[in-house]
């Protein structure tokens, strides 16, 4: 028996394997295929015609708008944030030893391994007793607490498969600590860290629970759909902007898994 | 006359290991100096001590009589050529080299000019552009001893260096660094768990066991008078009498070594010349090295010698199996230091 035939798989393992894959995304194709139908308030399949009249009516719903544009600049805030932060902490994790190291790390992982309902509740009752009004800024910081994770795990792990002799070798040759992140650290980690920073982007965007503690009268996107599904007219304008929300995350999703891939060993 | 590397009662601790335990050492201004030893004897940590990879729990690491202990590396004049050499495969040969004259803020043209100078010394001014990840092991061996020396350092480590190449490669690139290093004159300190490269490219040789240096010589001394059983063992591959035995052979307690070569072999019976120290054994096995061929010998009382034979001697004669005697002159026979309680 060649080796091929071996590595193939069974008819019923493939058939499992599409049947899953349908389960996974033909919901996804629901949203899509209802964002052209023209009746408004079933689900009725065959759709009963086709329509762009919703993506128009979704273009002059200024609060649709304005709820994008609160989410893309919490989420572009709250990334760069951790980013800052997230790089910063790897960079102090993996060259160091130190007593309490591993508590650190858990503690970082926190926000992330909680239920979201408990970081909401644990940031709302900090905001209350700090006396501020919950608003922009407060869900910035809410985000940050989990964008911070996903960027430390991704930087971290490639620091930590980068030689530690690149460091001492730059170290020998004169380069202070800043001139080595610059010239060594930052050019082998830096597509992980901008990968880090998409994921964070697409994490923060949709993002609900937490926000919901944390937003007060504001409306970011995930809240706006929240509301929306209680309150329905022109349906379909939820699925439109469900397509649009989509592509504006897949994208970084998309780019964050090319530049992390792994590519072919170099010495 | 100060020395280029001076090492003050120097200790390294590894949680309960004494990687380096109470080393003292000088190295003079243009030596060209070894350290030997197994894996784990404290070498390689004190290359970094002087590199300032590590810093000493105590004890003092002077430069040209300077004290550098807490220097960080960056404010050494030593550079470093690494075992796996750690060249930057984001960058070029010549970025490589150049590195350290650009993070010392050389002007660009210079930085060129001067890399481009080390690349021709090292004979590889042709692949300047190249990446890393397009040389044979030599030639990164290359390039790793071109961006070391660019910023021409008072002394160059190098830690195991011929350790990753092939045996033609490694003998013409021990001919290369010897020369090089007469050419320019710096200070070279090389680490090697190999006797024969420290022996035969050294001017003086320290050999490591346990964190301790146990023998600081000239290849010469090391190897025709080691002071203690592993200095003996270690770099002569000599037979080590110890105890009883040496009582018994030379009427003393006190160890005592002796070469391969410096032993006789013969059948009983024949000549044994005018050699006064014989014990009787019986041959193992012979292993065949061209010149020489060493016989592995049991004697009565257990131990196992090796006693070299050469080609032309007519070896022949000898059987694995079968009874021989050994002898050796007394003047032969080196009196070791007795070990110190572990």
């Amino acid at each position: 028996m060649s080796r091929s035939a071996l590595n193939r798989p069974s008819l019923g393992t493939r058939i499992g394997a599409f049947v899953g894959l349908a389960f996974l995304n033909v919901p996804v194709l629901v949203i899509i295929l209802y964002a052209f139908t023209t009746d408004d308030r079933t689900y009725a399949f065959p759709l009963p015609g086709v329509t762009l009249r919703w993506f128009e009516a979704a273009l002059a719903r200024s609060d649709i708008w304005a709820a994008m544009r609160l989410s893309l600049s919490v989420a572009a805030l709250a990334t760069l944030l951790a980013m800052i932060l997230g790089s910063l902490t790897a960079l102090a994790m993996s060259r160091s030893r130190f007593w309490g190291k591993e508590a650190i790390t858990f503690m970082l992982v926190l926000p992330i391994a909680l239920p979201g309902i408990v970081t909401g509740l644990a940031l709302l009752a900090a905001i209350k007793a700090a006396r501020i009004d919950p608003g922009f800024w407060t869900i910035v910081v809410g985000h940050t607490t989990f964008c911070v994770v996903i960027v430390y795990n991704n930087f971290v792990a490639r620091l930590r498969r980068m030689p530690q002799n690149w460091i001492e070798a730059s170290m020998d040759l004169g380069a202070d600590g800043f001139q080595t992140f610059r010239h060594i650290v930052l050019p082998h980690a830096a597509t992980a860290l901008l990968a880090g920073g998409m994921l964070a982007f697409a994490l923060s965007f949709d993002e609900i629970i937490v926000t919901l503690f944390t937003a007060g009268h504001e409306r970011t996107l995930p809240i706006w759909f929240f509301n929306e599904l209680f309150r329905p007219r022109e349906r379909p304008i939820t699925n439109v902007v469900a397509v649009v929300v989509m592509i504006v995350t897949l994208i970084p999703i998309l780019l964050a898994y090319y530049l992390t891939r792994p590519t072919e060993e170099r010495s | 006359m100060t020395s280029a590397i001076e090492f003050k009662d120097v200790s390294r601790v590894y949680g309960d290991v004494r990687a380096v335990n109470g080393v003292s050492l000088r190295i003079a201004t243009g030596e060209f100096f070894a350290m030997l030893g197994p894996s784990g004897s404290g070498k390689t940590t004190c290359l970094r001590l002087i590199a300032g990879f590590e810093a000493p729990d105590s004890g003092a690491v002077l430069l040209d009589g300077q004290d550098v202990t807490s220097r960080p590396p960056y404010e050494r004049d030593v550079n470093t050529v690494f075992q796996d050499y750690a060249l930057f495969p984001h960058m070029s040969v010549l970025e490589n080299v150049a590195y350290g004259l650009r993070v010392r803020k050389v002007a660009g043209a210079e930085q060129t000019r001067r890399a481009m100078e080390m690349l021709e010394l090292v004979k590889l001014g042709a692949l300047a552009q190249r990446r890393p990840s397009q040389l044979s092991g030599g030639q990164r061996q290359r390039v790793s001893l071109a961006r070391a020396l660019i910023n021409k350092p008072r002394v160059l480590l190098l830690d195991e260096p011929l350790g990753a190449l092939d045996l033609k490669l490694r003998e013409e690139m021990q001919i290369e660094l010897k020369n090089l290093q007469r050419q320019l004159g710096i200070t070279f300190i090389f680490v090697t768990h190999d006797q024969g490269e420290a022996l035969s490219m050294a001017d003086r040789v320290a050999v490591f066991n346990q964190g301790r240096i146990e023998q600081l010589d000239t290849p010469r001394m090391l190897y025709t008078r080691p002071a203690t059983s592993f200095v003996a063992r270690f770099v002569g591959s000599a037979n080590v009498a110890e105890g009883e035995l040496a009582r018994r052979l030379m009427g003393s307690a006190e160890p005592f070594a002796i070469r391969a070569e410096n032993i006789r072999i013969a059948l009983p019976g024949e000549s044994q010349d005018d050699n006064v120290i014989r014990c009787n054994g019986k041959l193992l096995d012979v292993q065949y090295h061209g010149a020489m061929s060493r016989c592995q010998v049991q004697l009565d009382t257990g131990e196992i010698f090796a006693a070299a034979v050469s080609e032309h001697s007519g070896n022949g004669r000898f059987a694995p199996g079968c009874a021989v005697v050994l002898s050796w002159t007394a003047s032969d026979a080196v009196q070791l230091r007795s070990e110190p309680a572990a």
